[in-house]
C-alpha cells in the first residue's frame, strides 16, 4: 500500500529531515508517528501527499512512485489521500456544511452527489445538526472533526492527519479518536503524527518511532515510549 | 451511454465557468481602488494604441493610394522658347511606358493651385497678374511601376525646372509613417507593461487575501487549471473593461474625424480608409489587445504561486 525505500529528505537550507527511512503499511493499518520534536515526523508525512519530494529514495503509494509523479499528477494524488492539521484549516466565512462541500465543489463533483455525500460524513462525525454553524461558533474539538469530515469526505484511501490533537484537551482529544477508529473500522489506513502519550498508550496501534530522521523502533501494538 | 457522458462533461465544464465568473466579478469589487488602478492604465494604454494605429494605417493607406498615381508633372524652365516646349512635349511623348502627355499652361496650373486651396486660395488671385508659376506637362504613365522610371528620364531632359510624381511623395509619407510606427511602439510597449505590472499585482492582492482557500484547494486535490481560473476571468474582465472607453473613443473620434474630411473633399489626396469596417476593425483589435493585456498579468502573478 505505502512503500519507503531508503528516502532521505534534505531541505534547501542543508537540514537533513529524514536520514534513510524503509517501512511498509499496508491498507487498513492505523500507525501512531511518534518522536521528539523536530525528529521528522511532519517531513514523513509530508512526503506522502507531495507537499515535499525525497532529496532521494522511492516512495510508492498503491504501486505509484510518488516521488516520480508529475505536477499536472499531483491533485489525482490528493484526491485519495486526507490529511488532517492541528490547526484545523477551516475556511472562517463558510458554514460547516460549506467548508465539507468545498472539498467536493473544487474537484467539480456533481452537486446532486454533494449534497447526500456531505450530510453523510457530517452525520459521522457528529455534527449533522450543526451543519449551519459558522467555524467560530464552534468548539476546537467539533472544528478538528469539521476537517475530519472535509478530510473524508472524497472517500480517500488513506487518511494522515499531522499532530491532529494538539490544539485540544484530552476530553476533546477522545472524540477525535472515535473519528478516527469509526474511519478506519471501514478500511481506511490512518497515519497519525501524535504527541499524546494517553492516546498511544490507550488506543494501542502499530508505532513508528522516528529519531534524527531515522526509525527507531517499530512495533504493533505498541507503546508511545518517551515522557511526556 | 456515450452521449449521456457527454451531457455530464458539458453541464460539469458550463458549472465550472459560472463558478470562476462568479469568484472573478468578486474579486473586482473587492479589490477596488487597485481594479480602478488597473483599468485606467489598461484604458491609458489602449486609447494610445487606438490613435496610433489609426494614424499609421492611414497614413499608410495614404501612402498607398499616392503611390498608384500614374501621373508625372514635369515642370517647364521658365526660360524655355515655344519651340523648346514642343520639342520637350515630343521628346517625353517618345518615352517608353508614357501614355499620355498633355500640356498645362501656368495659368491653367494657378487656376488648379487656387481651387484646391478652397478658401486659403483668394490669395493667391493676387498673382493673376503676375503669375509666377511654371508651365508644366502632366505626364501619364501605363502602370504605376513606370513613372519613377519615366521621372528620372525625364529630369535628364533639356528645358526641365523640375519633376513631382507620387512615388516621391509616398515615398516621404512612408518614411514618416516609419518614424510615427516606431515611437508609437516603444510608447505603446511601455505603457502595456505598466499596464501588465498593475493588472498581476492587482491580481497578487486576491491571491494573498484568498492564499488560505487555495491552499486547501490544493490540498483536496484541486487541478492547477480550475485554481488559476478566477484569475484568469478577473485578469480577462480588468482588460475588457479597460477597452470600453477607447473603443467608444475610437468609434465617436473616427466618425468626427471622416465627417470633417469629407466636408472638405477639395483636398485631392485626403481620402481615409472608410468608417465601416475600418472603425470595427479597430476596435476589435483594442478589445484582443485589453484582454490579452488581462489574461497576460493574471497568467505572470498566478504562476509563481501555483509552483509547489
Ligand atoms: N521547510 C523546511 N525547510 C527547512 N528545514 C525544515 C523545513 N521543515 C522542517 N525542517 C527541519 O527539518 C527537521 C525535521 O522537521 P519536521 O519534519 O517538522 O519534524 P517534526 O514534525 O518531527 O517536529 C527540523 O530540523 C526542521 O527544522
Ligand atoms: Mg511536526
Amino acid at each position: 500500500m505505502i512503500l519507503m525505500k531508503d528516502v532521505y529528505k534534505t531541505y534547501e537550507n542543508g537540514v537533513t529531515a529524514l536520514n534513510g527511512i524503509n517501512v511498509e503499511i499496508e491498507q487498513g493499518e492505523f500507525v501512531y508517528i511518534v518522536g521528539p520534536s523536530g525528529a521528522g515526523k511532519s517531513s514523513f508525512i509530508k512526503l506522502m501527499y507531495r507537499e515535499i519530494k525525497p532529496t532521494r529514495g522511492t516512495l510508492f503509494i498503491s504501486n505509484k512512485d510518488v516521488s516520480e509523479l508529475k505536477e499536472k499528477e499531483v491533485p489525482y494524488l490528493r484526491r485519495n489521500i486526507g490529511v488532517i492539521f492541528q490547526d484545523f484549516r477551516l475556511l472562517p466565512k463558510l458554514s460547516v456544511y460549506e467548508n465539507v462541500a468545498f472539498a467536493l465543489e473544487v474537484i467539480e463533483e456533481p452537486p446532486k452527489n454533494i449534497r447526500r455525500r456531505v450530510m453523510e460524513v457530517l452525520d459521522l462525525v457528529g455534527l449533522k445538526s450543526k451543519a449551519r454553524f459558522f467555524p467560530n461558533e464552534l468548539s476546537g474539538g467539533e472544528q478538528q472533526r469539521v476537517s475530519i469530515a472535509r478530510a473524508i469526505v472524497n472517500r480517500p484511501k488513506i487518511v494522515i492527519a499531522d499532530e491532529p490533537t494538539g490544539n485540544l484537551d484530552p476530553d476533546t482529544s477522545w472524540e477525535i479518536m472515535r473519528a478516527f477508529e469509526e474511519i478506519n473500522n471501514s478500511g481506511t489506513t490512518i497515519i497519525m503524527a501524535t504527541h499524546s502519550k494517553e492516546i498511544v498508550n490507550t488506543i494501542k496501534k502499530r508505532v513508528i518511532a522516528i529519531e534524527d530522521g531515522l526509525i527507531v523502533r517499530d512495533e504493533h501494538r505498541g507503546d508511545y515510549g518517551y515522557e511526556s | 451511454m456515450l452521449e449521456t457522458n457527454i451531457e455530464v462533461i458539458t453541464d460539469m465544464r458550463a458549472r465550472t465557468i459560472k463558478r470562476h465568473f462568479r469568484e472573478g466579478i468578486k474579486n473586482i469589487f473587492r479589490n477596488g481602488w487597485m481594479t480602478v488602478a488597473s483599468v485606467g492604465a489598461v484604458t491609458m494604454t489602449l486609447l494610445l494604441v487606438g490613435a496610433f494605429l489609426g494614424l499609421i494605417l492611414n497614413l499608410n493607406h495614404m501612402a498607398e493610394k499616392i503611390e498608384d498615381d500614374v501621373v508625372v508633372k514635369v515642370l517647364i524652365d521658365l526660360t524655355a522658347t515655344d519651340d523648346d516646349v514642343i520639342s520637350l512635349g515630343d521628346q517625353i511623348k517618345k518615352l517608353p511606358g508614357v501614355e499620355t502627355v498633355v500640356f498645362s499652361s501656368k495659368d491653367d496650373e494657378l487656376q488648379s493651385l487656387i481651387n484646391s486651396m478652397g478658401q486659403g486660395g483668394d490669395v493667391w488671385k493676387l498673382y493673376e497678374q503676375e503669375n509666377p508659376l511654371n508651365n508644366a506637362y502632366i505626364v501619364k504613365a501605363d502602370k504605376p511601376q513606370e513613372t519613377e522610371n519615366i521621372a528620372k528620364q525625364v529630369t535628364n531632359l533639356a528645358h526641365v525646372d523640375s519633376v513631382t510624381y507620387g512615388q516621391e511623395v509616398a515615398q516621404n509619407l512612408f518614411k514618416f509613417t516609419s518614424y510615427a510606427r516606431t515611437i508609437g511602439i516603444i510608447l505603446i510597449a511601455g505603457l502595456v507593461l505598466t499596464a501588465i505590472f498593475l493588472i498581476s499585482n492587482t491580481i497578487k492582492l486576491t491571491i494573498m487575501a484568498r492564499s488560505r482557500e487555495i491552499g486547501i484547494m490544493k490540498l483536496v486535490g484541486a487541478t492547477n487549471g480550475f485554481i488559476r481560473g478566477p484569475f484568469f476571468v478577473e485578469g480577462l474582465l480588468l482588460g475588457v473593461l479597460g477597452s470600453i472607453i477607447p473603443i467608444v473613443g475610437v468609434l465617436a473620434g473616427y466618425k468626427l474625424v471622416e465627417n470633417s474630411i469629407t466636408g472638405v473633399s477639395s483636398i485631392g489626396f485626403v481620402e481615409i480608409l472608410p468608417f465601416n469596417p475600418f472603425a470595427w476593425e479597430l476596435s476589435a483589435i483594442i478589445l484582443i489587445v485589453g484582454a490579452g493585456i488581462g489574461i497576460w498579468g493574471s497568467l505572470m502573478s498566478v504562476r509563481k504561486f501555483l509552483k509547489v
